[in-house]
């Protein structure tokens, strides 16, 4: 199979899996008792069943729930995910404001994980089973046994309350391309950012050390190469591959981390929206944001194969 | 490859076949007609590795220590009987300490009675912390085991029956896969509302897929195996081939994930009772304590910060998670599993 069809092939693989995202959303949210209009009417002690009808068709919530499915999938489809029932502003309105914080939050937490892990990663693999090694990979092993959001408490702890640094919360909240901004983003930054900076260590190192062992190292280092470019130009180049094929798990580390995350440094981004909408109960929120969630991942998944073809042109595409 | 050529005529020498030497590794081997069970010496032989790694064991050993604490915390008893009579914890988890004894006070530091201190509502955090190990813990454990078992019927299925079976089987997992396991386990928590068993719920419902795409590939792996063939030409039926022949073969790996969820879970719990999802509130389970005293970390009531509250749940986290997965890892180097995921475990 041509790479071409390949990728074609694997486009129209998410097909399915976007109907069944779609329907899982929908199911988790209006298959449990209770819903939005029904908690209205219980508030509202004046309402006569008349309104309750009337609100329930306004909201599209009259009819089989396979009826309001396709109703709510034919409005998703063209970009409208309705309005939250409380305020009645529009939803993908809402996520528009929100979405650029959580985008640079989780773009610096990449970046943050990069930076700190592919120097580390490198320096255990060329020093294994030495000191150095010992210590990266126990570092390693708290990054991703810490909970992100004890750290976050803990970054506080330290870095606003005892050393005085950060105010826990900027003062006067800087639009976001402000340069003040970015000392604010660096402690949710780090705090994001850890978890995916040791899984990126530990991958790097196993499998940079798998590579040294491989024969055209020998052949390298038998050519008379300088030890250091054998490593960064031949074994880290072949090694970085296995890193890609992490990006779409890392990229839903990253989404899960910037629900807990934001709550924990108040910010203003999705995952803190979407943690109020799950407390108001804001149906349609919490929908618009768990599908824009899951479709984030399913095209990081797809990105991460794609990449991972084109760099890796050994493996089969079957 | 210096084989001697016999000089004497007429004889044929045959090469590659010295029956002196086979006697000589004869009782090297301690083959047997019963000891032919390929997996039971794996599993020997991985046990044997296992134990010699410090890291792992000191793992087990806090595992071991955390539970055991968890469990004799506060005594236990079921229907009217107690079970479990022993009491560790120097106080009643859920007591409010000042209205027995005056002179303790809410969010005092720790000292020589309350060894963490207190809490926002006057409990012993020292206390609540050992049987706070109760909640996440156990929940950790059924999660893993109901995951891995429904996710091992489900890949094997899959993966053995192939063909469209398959590949609807897998399109549901990838769905799931789709979901951020936070996002979906806190959505299902929210629709259910909170509580021991709808946690469980929730993790289950999101946590069984990775064991069932593992499970597959292994099954995918093995089933061209000729010793698959040969149980099927046997006319061994699909079941027992699947459970007697096949799924033995992909325990390792399995394990290996199964080990590092369990700490996955624990944050995940621990995640939701920290955004308020979890156990009820005033519970003493880890996360929810946490959440408890989040908006009191930045400004104590007399200006002094209680940083004990949020510095020991955590900590008590942190360690069973890490414990967990020095474990995890422990396995896996003691089992050669290939697929392990361990470097892909994220936080929460």
């Amino acid at each position: 199979m041509s790479l071409r069809r390949f990728i074609l092939k694997r486009f129209l693989s998410i097909i399915p899996i976007l109907f069944g995202v779609s329907v899982i959303t929908f199911a988790l949210v209006h298959l449990t008792p209770g819903d939005p209009i029904s908690q209205m009417v219980g508030l509202n002690p004046d309402m006569t069943a008349a309104d309750e009808a009337r609100l329930r068709a306004r909201y599209g919530l009259d009819g089989p729930i396979w009826q309001q499915y396709l109703t709510w999938m034919e409005n998703v489809v063209v970009g409208d995910f309705g309005e939250e029932i409380s305020t009645g502003r529009d939803v993908t309105e809402i996520i528009m404001t929100r979405l650029p914080e959580t985008i640079v939050l989780g773009l610096f937490g990449w970046a943050f994980g990069l930076i700190i892990a592919i120097p580390s990663g490198i320096y255990a693999a060329v020093n294994k089973d030495k000191l150095g090694d010992t210590i990266s990979r126990f570092l390693a092993l708290s990054g991703i046994s810490i909970p992100n959001f004890w750290l976050g408490l803990m970054l506080i702890l330290i870095g606003s309350l005892w050393l005085g640094w950060w105010n826990v919360l900027p003062p006067s909240r800087q639009p976001l391309y402000h340069p003040d901004m970015l000392w604010y983003l660096l402690l949710p930054g780090i705090t994001i950012g850890t978890a995916s900076a040791a899984s990126i260590m530990r991958v790097m190192r196993t499998s940079m050390a798998e590579e040294m062992n491989k024969e055209y190292v020998t052949a390298a280092r038998a050519k008379g190469l300088p030890e250091r470019s054998v490593v960064l130009k031949h074994v880290l180049r072949n090694s970085l591959i296995s890193v890609v094929t992490l990006a779409a798990t890392l990229t839903a580390s990253i989404v899960s981390g910037s629900v807990v995350v934001e709550y924990v440094f108040n910010w203003p981004g999705l995952g803190m929206e979407f943690v109020e909408a799950i407390n108001g109960r804001e149906v349609n929120l919490i929908m618009a944001i768990t599908l824009f969630f899951g479709v984030t991942i399913i095209i990081a998944n797809l990105v991460a194969d794609i990449m991972y073809a084109v760099l890796d042109p050994r493996i089969r595409y079957d | 490859m210096t084989r001697k050529i016999s000089a004497e005529r007429g004889r044929i020498q045959i090469s590659g076949f010295d029956a002196e030497k086979v006697e000589q590794r004869e009782p090297l081997s301690d083959w047997t007609e019963e000891s032919g069970d390929e997996t039971q010496t794996r599993w020997q032989r991985g046990w044997e590795r296992f134990k010699r790694n410090r890291t792992a064991l000191i793992g087990l050993a806090v595992v071991a220590f955390l539970s055991l604490v968890a469990i004799f915390a506060r005594p236990i008893s079921v229907m009217g009987t107690t079970v479990q009579p022993f009491s560790l914890a120097p106080y009643d988890p859920a007591a409010i300490l000042y209205l027995q004894d005056p002179s303790i006070g809410v969010y005092d530091p720790p000292s020589s009675t309350n060894w963490m201190g207190t809490d926002a509502s006057g409990r012993d955090l020292f206390s609540r912390l050992l049987y706070g190990g109760r909640y996440s813990i156990s929940i950790g454990f059924i999660v893993v085991v109901i995951t891995a078992s429904f996710g091992t019927i489900y890949g094997a299925v899959s993966g053995y029956y192939g063909g469209w079976t398959d590949e609807i089987m897998m399109r549901i997992v990838d769905t799931i896969f789709a979901f951020p396991f936070l996002v979906m386990a806190l959505v299902i928590v929210a629709m259910l509302g909170g509580g021991y068993w709808q946690l469980v719920l929730a993790f289950s419902l999101v946590g069984w897929a990775s064991y069932a795409r593992l499970i597959r590939g292994e099954v995918l792996k093995v089933k061209e195996n000729e010793y698959v063939m040969a149980a099927k030409a046997l006319g061994a039926r699909d079941k027992s081939v699947i459970f007697r022949h096949i799924v033995p073969n992909a325990m390792p790996p399995l394990l290996v994930v199964a080990s590092l969820n369990v700490g996955t879970v624990v944050i995940g719990v621990a995640a939701l009772g920290f955004l308020g999802f979890g156990m009820p509130p005033g519970s003493a389970e880890w996360g929810t304590m946490l959440d408890q005293t989040r908006e009191t970390l930045i400004q104590g009531p007399d200006g002094t910060i209680p940083w004990w509250a949020t510095v020991f749940p955590g900590m008590a986290i942190f360690m069973f998670v890490m414990a967990m997965n020095m474990i995890g890892d422990g396995i896996n180097d003691a089992l050669d599993a290939q697929e392990t995921g361990a470097g892909q475990q994220g936080g929460a």
